[in-house]
């Protein structure tokens, strides 16, 4: 793998993206932050509830808040079944969302935490519909196989449950999705901090998506900035193939020479 | 099982004798908690607690924040009919008030449908008193459909019904439920509705129950504050809505916390809600459920909304009419209202209240499929 930062683009489906920050847009106090926010983190991909995208709103329609340059991802939210999710992305198609889709089938509204079965079937359908899939799951090996197997571009397993800033709490099953996955790992949900996101792209992780703990902080514009820089620091550290942490000190007189000597 | 046994089982708890015992220090153990029980519910709505009231506002609106984001969520009331059997003692729509009845037509909840739409609303309530022979299944079911080509979600406050009338309303495309129990002690709840079908408790305490099985995605519970104990009901409620949540998780559950006010042919109210309770008991319930929605109608004035706005409130009535046929039909003077609106700034400055706290307005935020 090439060292340099230019080279190192990352691909859902056969779209290149250079920065490896996903952002949101459903917690701002103003929607007006929403443009300046995207201009400092250097995202370029957002996600966007089509819940809450009204064509005919009275006031301008939260589309019309994001940059041209910035591509949209609407999600699912609201979805509680795979046929849910599956309508919802072909109404956000129709609504000019592009053919990205982020599936969110959910059917726990105390945690958010996603259905993974009802994932890989809205997967399944609309990736064959020619949908840019990006499943937010439970991290799952089996499931991330069959993600793959199902067409998605991507896996988003979830750091901790939404909005809790609660960081890498799924860290042992993260590392082993990331091990295997063949296709870009995002980390989504539970990002609370910037050291955080480096921790999820030193572990390896393609990209990661941030939301809540950039828009509820007290300046979302440096929020951004702050976790832009964190994501490229570790994602630098993993190019950089930095050495690992060691559980156990290694012995200076190794146990096991002598039976070379 | 279902939420009367819990009710059933709390009777014989001594909730006056357990207020009183809470210290200073137990407050400060559960405000100090992530993952709150019912102990610290109950220590977070004993009198003293008021004494961290500042505490718990401050953690209140954090979680608040983390949780629903830095927005507020509107809808309006749309009253069809105030057509009503019930002889609630307590309400100045009930069938002993001698006030000439109306029911919209069909056509008229068009218009008055199209008014609230034109304000920017996208999330309506749809109200009606307790009559079914006035407001028939067909009836309700025809307003729901003619809601749907004008509102994003449709929520319903009407009379309960069983799960499989529910199912047909959720099929014409309501997707809300909203029923208040009004008072979670029995005895008071016999004594203020003294006949009629309302006077089943046991039916009106399931009714959410078997709104969720019909399918709504979301429900909204509350009690009437000013007939039973207030912190009793307020522990009842925040219970029955804790109860709700785990026994459907894939339901949205929210609680509101209406004040009586006097209205004319009615009941003095037993007890007056303070503000300051009022505050108190909506931070307790926010801790106690970080997800749980708080909805604030235009009963409560606009500075003190404005103020709810920081204290754990998501969703906001506005430019609410309380009278059938206010929004397009006739004059508020000609109208007989459920209650009297206190808040009665427009849509438009509503949200622009809102824009000015740091917060954002949010009018959809569902999408029907």
């Amino acid at each position: 793998m090439s060292t340099k930062e230019t080279e190192d683009t990352l691909y859902f489906g056969d779209v290149p993206f250079t920065s490896r920050l996903l952002t949101g847009t459903g917690k701002f106090a103003s929607r007006d932050i929403i443009a300046p926010m995207l201009e400092a983190s250097g995202s370029e991909l957002i996600t966007v509830a089509l819940r809450r995208v009204d064509p005919d709103a009275k006031e301008k329609d939260i589309l019309q808040y994001i940059p041209k340059s910035v591509r949209i991802l609407p999600n699912t939210s609201g979805a509680r079944t795979a046929e849910e999710a599956v309508r919802i992305a072909r109404i956000a198609r129709e609504a000019g969302c592009g053919d990205f889709i982020k599936i969110e089938v959910i059917t726990d509204m105390k945690y958010l935490l996603p259905d993974n079965a009802g994932t890989l079937k809205a997967t399944e359908i609309l990736a064959k519909e020619g949908f840019i899939v990006l499943p937010y799951m439970m991290p799952d090996i089996t499931v991330t196989k069959q993600l793959h197997d199902a067409g998605a571009a991507a896996i988003m397993p979830l750091g901790s449950p939404i909005g809790t800033n609660r960081g890498l709490e799924m860290k042992a099953m993260l590392k082993r999705i990331i091990e295997i996955s063949k296709l870009p790992v995002v980390v989504d949900a539970g990002i609370g901090r910037p050291s955080q996101a480096a921790e999820a792209m030193e572990m390896g992780a393609d990209a990661v998506l941030v939301n809540t703990a950039i828009a509820t902080s007290h300046d979302p514009v440096m929020a951004g900035k702050a976790f832009a820089l964190a994501v490229q620091a570790g994602r630098m550290a993993r190019l950089a193939q930095m050495a690992e942490e060691k559980e156990y000190a290694e012995a200076s007189s190794p146990l096991t020479g002598f039976l070379r000597q | 099982m279902s939420f009367m046994n819990n009710v059933l089982e709390l009777e014989s708890f001594d909730f006056e004798g357990y207020f009183r015992s809470v210290s200073p220090e137990d407050v400060r153990n559960s405000l100090q908690r992530d993952e709150l029980d019912q102990r610290d519910l109950l220590n977070l709505l004993s009198l003293t607690a008021q004494d961290f009231l500042e505490e718990m506002a401050q953690k209140g609106r954090q979680v608040t924040r983390q949780y629903f984001g830095n927005i507020i969520s509107l809808y309006a009331p749309l009253y069809i009919s105030d057509h009503c059997s019930n002889l609630c003692t307590y309400c100045g729509f009930n069938a002993g008030v001698d006030f000439p009845r109306t029911k919209l037509s069909l056509e008229e909840i068009e218009r008055e449908a199209a008014a609230i739409a034109a304000t920017g609303i996208r999330h309506i309530l749809i109200l009606t008193g307790e009559a079914p022979a006035q407001t028939p299944m067909s009836y309700l079911e025809e307003a729901v459909k003619i809601m749907k080509k004008y509102f994003s979600s449709i929520a319903l406050e009407i009379f309960p019904m069983d799960e499989e009338e529910y199912q047909v309303l959720c099929k014409a495309g309501a997707d809300s439920l909203t029923v208040y129990q009004e008072v979670y002690d029995r005895d008071i709840y016999k004594e203020v509705h003294p006949k009629g079908r309302k006077s089943d408790y046991e039916y009106r305490l399931m009714t959410p129950e078997r709104g969720a099985r019909a399918g709504f995605r979301a429900l909204n519970i509350g009690a009437l504050f000013g007939l039973g104990e207030p912190r009793k009901e307020a522990y009842l409620a925040a219970q029955h809505a804790r109860y709700l949540e785990l026994e459907f998780p894939d339901v949205e559950v929210s609680l509101s916390l209406p004040r009586m006010t006097k209205a004319k042919g009615i009941i003095e109210p037993k007890n007056i809600l303070t503000d300051i309770d009022l505050v108190q008991f909506m931070l307790a319930w926010r801790l106690f459920m970080p997800r749980l929605g708080i909805t604030i109608s235009t009963r409560e004035s606009a500075e003190f909304r404005d103020r709810l706005i920081h204290l754990g409130a998501t969703r906001f009535s506005s430019g609410s009419k309380t009278g059938v046929g206010e929004y397009s039909l006739k004059d508020h003077d000609d109208a007989t209202v459920q209650f009297e609106v206190t808040d009665d700034r427009s849509v438009d400055e509503v949200a622009e209240m809102i824009r000015e706290s740091g917060y954002q307005p949010v009018f959809k935020d569902w999408e029907m499929v």
